[in-house]
């Protein structure tokens, strides 16, 4: 196959496009439909959305109320290691972590998914047998996306071929800024026929898309195409996951729910690193998109260091002190 | 998505628990006298008492100032006019000022404890708006103090003399230091009378004003209701007249006024539209909307009560305005999580009351989402009237409660008739994507104050003030200077 950059290329390749689910069926027949769809949406005022995170920001989570969340909270975790260094040791151990987050307290829920490159997705996955935990997987060409489509696909069946239940893709944000609708579009719907049975998460790389416009145009886009979850990052721009992106990424599955009746998970992926930040999260999910997204089914967090955070708050809780690092494990 | 992974056992909904901000902060003596020429003194009026909006319970027992009480405190104005504050280097007033502003911020939760008591206002408005924005007057005013001569406003303006001043009861502190800080900042003296149902806060200034050492009698505040009000407002020896309050109110001060020697500014009431275009931002525009006349239970005189929405995003902006008025959280004010707090007074729930049901009786379409109103004290859910015409009552009286009041437009002159067509002209908001239209349609709006992709946002730098019925001169700023400065109105 030709190399993505040749903007021809995709169109010549492919069969005939899929089309959206309705009432949108017709929005991909043109590069020129589909922008004018995507632009058409609503603005985004920047300042606004700032205003209104910092509000539900002042939101008091308090006893059980935070209990609750912290134990929501561990259970939407995708525990995630995407390091060049990584080994099947490290992703045994961060499975082992998964399974039984807090080994002083069996109480604690277990986390949602463990996030890998595809090549370790075997490991994770044998580690994982048996748990319910799934084994995410990023593939083409996780961060940067920047290979051509054949080597994407090809990344992607080597992952579930691997094992991954989920793939965590990346967008193409070139053809995005460039304005090629269509070919971001077509990709995705290939990565999603590559995928199977897995679930497949469409990160949109906010911090490289900058304007919140792009992040609600980015949203519908990867929802029209047929992405279960959106993400926001990969974790390897910053800034990653900020508020005001994940506002307006659960305004967009709010609306596409409301519009298509189909339902599509938020995932806000890099720099949640607190509980604190964690419960912002969820009372965001809890009062812009509303109740049915807060399970592990439709709202994750892509982090590594926040479930050690939220264990220690949760013996906090528990004990009625702070223990410290040591408390926990490292790993 | 139909992933096997173990749920948490506990409930599946996210029930914030009850996160309320502790009273003991504060001190409610079981009664309050005047504050006159640096002393808490008795009243000679019988005194009245002050209860919580939100429960009725009674707070304490305020002094009623007669006549002779206020006249008592026009003279200690007067004194400390001619004696202290007016012969002052401009410096040290500001010092002074500077002084206050910072023990407002010391103290600030105890006012906003004290202020959502006594008003029924949520904790986290009182906490994040009214009580910073009150500092905030105080500084910007104490900068002021000692440049006047360049404010432009003459070479050297002069101050006035006494500063009679009559506050509402929607944002009691705020209101105190919209008035009392320009006329400090400026050499005047100021003798003030709160608002009858929420005299606590001014009180616990009255404090503050010991506590910064200002000298007696450059700040009085006489309580009481119409009467003594009256009594500030055509004291002989008064030279300045500033009112924020109702326009019936605004009308019979502007009477009393009228040919004698006292300046005059008024604040009155307001409906204000709230214009949304169909390329508005429709989540933020929402937002404002909410913001605009759910803010402080609507009790605002420039609150957004008449939203003005084009009609052909008409349906999608009223689908996401009532989903939205669904998360709101009615209830305790003192609970950090309540969004919507308690009708000020009895009096007031009923005139919302009567409103509503006109509204109703002459066509409009109301709605209120499902919402339990706890038993005791004063209550009105978020309320929205569709299908409301120009000539309908909701659409013309202002109603100061939670209240919406929805039309429609099509073209941007439409809007901008529908808009004006009001007796009131203190505030407008307009929601639009498209920067040359903003400008455009503020240019022919006649209102005070213009927001444009926002609402109900206040700054001790812009002047605030109204067009036709909504009064006359300006607050803030350094417009709001020349009130109270010889030569410079």
């Amino acid at each position: 196959m030709t190399h993505v950059l040749d903007p021809d290329a995709p169109a010549a390749a492919n069969p005939p496009r899929r089309e959206p689910p309705a009432p949108y069926r017709d929005v991909t027949r043109s590069d020129a439909a589909f922008r004018a769809f995507l632009h058409g949406l609503p603005g985004v005022d920047q300042v606004g959305a700032e205003s209104r995170v910092a509000v539900l920001g002042t939101r008091s989570i308090k006893t059980t109320a935070k209990a609750w969340a912290i134990d929501t909270a561990i259970s939407m975790v995708d525990l995630t290691t995407l390091e060049g260094a990584d080994t099947p040791g490290k992703v045994r151990s961060l499975a082992a972590k998964a399974r039984r987050p807090d080994p002083g307290d069996p109480t604690t829920p277990p986390v949602a998914a463990v996030c890998v490159y595809g090549d370790l997705a075997g490991i994770a996955k044998e580690a994982l047998a048996g748990t319910g935990i799934s084994v995410a997987a990023v593939a083409t060409a996780f961060p940067s996306g920047r290979a051509s489509r054949a080597v994407k696909l090809a990344d992607v069946r080597d992952a579930v071929a691997n094992g991954a239940d989920e793939i965590d893709m990346v967008i193409d944000r070139g053809a995005f800024l460039a304005g090629r609708y269509l070919d971001v579009y077509d990709e995705i719907v290939a990565v999603k026929d590559a995928c199977g049975d897995a679930h497949l998460k469409v990160i949109l790389e906010t911090g490289e898309l900058v304007t919140l416009d792009n992040v609600r145009r980015a949203s519908w886009l990867a929802m029209l195409a047929g992405g279960d979850f959106i993400k926001t990052s990969t974790g390897k721009i910053s800034p990653a996951a900020t508020l005001p992106v994940c506002l307006v990424m659960l305004e967009a599955v709010r609306d596409f729910r409301a519009a298509t009746g189909r339902q599509v998970g938020v995932k806000p992926a890099g720099g949640i690193r607190t509980t604190k930040d964690a419960i912002k999260h969820l009372v965001l999910v809890n009062e812009v998109a509303g109740p049915d997204w807060l399970s592990p089914d439709w709202f994750r967090f892509g982090a590594s260091s926040l479930l050690n955070d939220l264990l220690l708050q949760r013996q906090k809780l528990r004990t009625g002190h702070y223990s410290g690092p040591d408390h926990v494990s490292v790993d | 998505m139909t992933s096997t992974q173990p749920r948490p056992t506990a409930p599946a909904v996210f029930e914030y628990a009850p996160a309320p901000e502790s009273r003991s902060i504060v001190d409610v003596a079981p009664s309050y006298g005047l504050f006159v020429d640096g002393e808490f003194v008795d009243g000679s009026g019988t005194p009245f008492t002050t209860v919580n909006p939100a429960t009725e319970e009674v707070l304490s027992e305020v002094a009623t100032a007669t006549d002779a009480d206020v006249d008592r405190a026009v003279r200690a104005a007067r004194r400390a006019f001619t004696r202290v504050w007016g012969p002052m280097r401009p410096a040290d007033r500001g010092k002074y000022l500077f002084r206050i502003a910072r023990l407002l911020q010391e103290r600030a939760r105890e006012f906003a404890v004290l202020e959502s008591l006594d008003n029924g206002k949520p904790i986290r408005e009182s906490r994040d708006v009214d009580v910073p924005l009150a500092a905030a007057h105080f500084f910007y005013h104490a900068g002021w103090a000692d440049k006047l001569d360049w404010a432009g406003l003459g070479p050297h303006p002069l101050p006035l003399g006494v500063a009679g001043q009559v506050i509402p009861w929607n944002f009691p502190l705020l209101m105190l230091a919209w008035k009392v800080a320009p006329a400090l900042a400026t050499g005047n003296t100021v003798v003030l009378k709160p608002a009858e149902t929420t005299p606590l806060t001014a009180l616990l200034f009255a404090e503050v004003c010991r506590q910064a050492d200002l000298p007696p009698g450059v700040v009085n505040i006489v309580t009481g209701a119409g009467d003594t009000g009256r009594a500030v407002v055509e004291h002989e020896d008064v030279d300045k007249v500033a009112f924020t309050g109702s326009t019936e109110v605004g009308r019979s001060i502007a009477r009393a006024v009228a040919g004698t020697r006292k300046r005059l500014t008024l604040e009155l009431g307001g409906k204000a539209a709230n214009i949304v275009f169909d390329d508005a931002p429709i989540d933020q525009a929402v937002e404002g909307i909410v913001q605009g006349i759910f803010f402080n239970q609507g009790h605002v005189c420039c609150a957004g009560s008449r939203l003005l929405v084009q009609e052909n995003v008409h349906d999608e902006v009223i689908a996401s305005l009532q989903r939205r008025i669904g998360t709101l959280r009615l209830g305790d004010p003192l609970d950090k999580n309540t969004d919507i707090g308690a009708i000020n007074s009895a009096e007031q729930l009923a005139r919302i009351r009567e409103l509503s049901e006109v509204g109703e009786a002459e066509g409009a379409n109301r709605w209120q989402p499902a919402c339990e109103l706890p038993e005791r004290g004063y209550w009105f859910p978020p309320t929205v009237f569709t299908d409301v015409s120009p000539a309908h009552r909701i659409a013309r009286d202002e109603v100061f409660g939670p209240v919406l009041s929805v039309l429609t437009f099509r073209t941007p002159d439409e809007a901008v008739a529908k808009a004006n067509n009001t007796t009131y002209g203190l505030s407008a908001g307009i929601w639009t994507e498209k920067g040359s239209r903003i400008l455009a349609i503020a240019d022919r709006l006649r209102a005070g104050v213009v927001w444009a992709n926002t609402f109900n946002k206040f700054d001790p730098t812009s002047p605030f003030g109204g067009y036709k019925q909504s009064g006359y001169g300006r607050e803030g700023g350094r417009h709001g200077l020349a009130a109270y400065l010889e030569g410079a109105q």
